[in-house]
């Protein structure tokens, strides 16, 4: 007689037997589990639109800068870069634009105050620019005593374009309204940098124009720490500067913790539940290595178990999420639906809960097949 | 010869010494014939039928199943064995409490990599065999405990195994449920032409057996011959 040898095959069993007869059979219990795993991704989803609506509102005003470093003033002693306490020179601006690799260099003013049209008032954040600034929408009708308005602001204040409004105290024209942008939760009103000037109180003794920061456009060539040296100041991508937004950072790092941990959470439960149920059938686990089941045949059947649950409960999840951001868009509610704010948590919750599942999975390796024998189960 | 243990034998960890379990037990089932192994409780039993089934390598001596001997095979290969040669039919049933019958039959086509529909006919053509084709869909919580041990029997089948290992297949059943089990062991020992052990506490019913071996304490004495 010969050898005896054992051929791998090809494509092994296409079907996933007994874990797909035990989800038909034990329905009651990975209902539950299911619905769990359902919540958690609606709440997922939810905090994710959420997260990145109230981010828009603010930081929305910076992110659409034609603009991709944002130069502050640099701190003394040590401290963080902050919108609310930078104020740059005429002089800075002006080395900024002469300095190698800089296309263009240009001051912007930032000051939350408030405005009022008729009976109605509202904060807003005053973005004061050069005259024809490609920093502001429609930057051409910007004067002395012609504002643009974000769509926020004159739905805030009801006003159109051809009204007018106060601003500290001044009387003004709305000479267009454009753009949805927002900074630190207040929509935005485009002024003129002399008008910004005159809102907001002198910070020091007068060395000319002065605006928060200057709005720079650089290519590969641009030496910032150089220019930095010599200017006085401290140039940063404008994505790292809206960490020097106060409030952006504070609400996002505690939405984001928040996040994290459902997501730790929902590993954590998916892991314990398959814990329980790993142990629970650890005995039929045993009969079928006796029988002669391979533990990657075992292990593969009980994992594409764990995926199909997973997968089953983060798609109606996320999809009750997206149907209630659709609802609440266009509302007060500021939640983002976007592919990346719904998708990017359930892909997350997958791979996480899978990988939970997988480690309680695991203990089917050792399960003895000896166990099977005998009379005690 | 299909089944060969010789000179097997088999120890335990028993605190600071080992507890002989099998004490150079031989015993040679040829295909086709039914071997029954005769002994009281905790005289090894059990570890016979543990060390044929490949679950347990022995401290010394060999296992041959069809010719082959079991000992320079990787674990992957004696899984891969179990599989195709050696069919076990449990003290308790063991079945899985989410399958029908005919499932429980077909599991062993799945574990195979194989398409388990594929399986559904050979799992029929058993499950009438043992009585039980009536009852293919029933899952093992609505049939009874006699049902269950015939299906037991019957998925042992299932491969074709060369080697049927049985362990105390009537101490769950009463007498003529008993008798009837050790008929069926017999005849299905004929038909599917597999060299089958019994183990087993309970001299009744042994009257169709071709070989009776008595084990006391890890040893194994031939005392019937019936052919
Ligand atoms: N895993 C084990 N570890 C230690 N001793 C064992 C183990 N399994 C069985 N034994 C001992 O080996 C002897 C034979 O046991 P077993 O083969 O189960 O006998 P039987 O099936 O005839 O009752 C007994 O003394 C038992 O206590
Ligand atoms: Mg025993």
């Amino acid at each position: 007689m010969g050898q005896y040898r054992f051929h791998r095959r090809k494509g092994q069993a296409k079907v996933v037997f007994v874990a797909w007869r035990d989800l038909q059979f034990a329905k009651g219990r990975f209902a539950l589990m299911g619905a769990v795993i359902v919540l958690i991704t609606l709440l997922v989803g939810l905090l994710s639109g959420l997260t990145a609506g109230l981010g828009q509102r603010n930081i929305s005003a910076i992110t659409s800068l034609p603009a991709d470093k944002i130069a502050f003033q640099a701190p003394s002693g040590g401290q963080d870069l902050s919108y609310s306490d930078s104020t740059v020179t005429e002089q800075q601006w002006k080395m900024w634009s002469k300095a190698p690799g800089v296309e263009s260099a240009e001051p912007l003013g930032i000051t939350t105050t408030k405005a009022t049209a008729g009976d109605k008032s509202t904060g807003v954040s005053v973005f004061g620019v050069k005259p024809n600034s490609r920093l502001a929408p429609q930057g051409g009708k910007i004067t002395g005593s012609a504002v643009v308005m974000s769509t926020a602001a004159a739905a805030d204040l009801g006003v159109q374009a051809g009204d007018s409004l106060t601003l500290a105290g001044r009387q003004l024209k709305v000479t267009a309204v454009a753009d949805n942008a927002h900074f630190s939760h207040t929509p935005v009103i485009w002024t003129s940098l002399d008008l910004w000037q005159k809102t907001t109180p002198p910070t020091s003794t007068d060395h000319g124009p002065t605006a928060t920061v200057i709005a720079l456009s650089t290519t590969s060539e641009a030496d910032t720490a150089a220019t930095d040296h010599q200017a006085g100041t401290r140039t940063v991508s404008t994505e790292d500067s809206l960490s020097a937004i106060g409030s952006y950072t504070s609400e996002n790092g505690s939405l984001q913790l928040m996040r994290g941990f459902l997501f730790a959470i929902s590993a954590l439960v998916i892991g314990a539940f398959f814990t329980v149920w790993t142990i629970q059938r650890s005995g039929d686990v045993a009969v079928l290595k006796a029988l002669g089941a391979s533990t990657a045949n075992l292990l593969k059947d009980a994992l594409g178990q764990a995926v199909v649950l997973l997968v089953g409960g983060t798609l109606i999840g996320t999809g009750i999420a997206a149907a209630l951001g659709a609802l609440v868009a266009g509302s007060a509610v500021p939640f983002l639906l976007t592919p990346a704010t719904v998708l990017s948590p359930a892909v997350v919750i997958i791979i996480l809960g899978a990988l939970g599942a997988a480690l309680s999975i695991r203990r089917i390796t050792s399960v003895d097949p000896l166990t099977a024998l005998g009379s005690a189960r | 010869m299909s089944l060969a243990l010789s000179d097997i034998t088999l120890t335990y960890p028993d605190g600071d010494t080992r507890l002989t379990a099998l004490d150079q037990v031989s015993l040679d089932v040829p295909q086709g014939s039914l071997a029954a192994v005769v002994g009281p409780s905790g005289s090894g039993k059990s570890s016979l039928l543990a060390v044929a089934a490949t679950l347990i390598t022995p401290d010394a001596g060999t296992v041959t199943i069809d010719g082959q001997n079991t000992a320079g095979l990787t674990r992957g290969e004696l899984t891969g064995l179990r599989r195709h040669k050696i069919g076990i039919v449990f003290q308790q049933p063991n079945l899985l409490p989410s399958l029908t019958a005919a499932e429980q039959l077909q599991v062993m086509t799945q574990i195979d990599g194989r398409d388990p529909r594929t399986a559904r006919d050979r799992a029929m053509e058993l499950l009438h065999a043992v009585g039980l084709a009536d009852q293919a869909g029933r899952r093992p919580h609505q049939l009874s405990g006699g049902q269950r041990q015939r299906v037991n029997i019957a998925r042992a089948l299932m491969n074709d195994p060369t080697v049927l290992l049985v362990d105390e297949p009537t101490s769950a059943l009463d007498h003529e449920r008993g008798g009837a089990v050790l008929d069926l062991i017999t005849r299905l020992t004929h038909q599917q032409a597999t060299a089958t052990i019994v183990v087993t506490h309970d001299r009744t019913h042994l009257t169709a057996v071709d070989q009776i071996a008595e084990v006391h304490d890890g040893r194994v004495h031939l005392t019937a011959t019936n052919r």
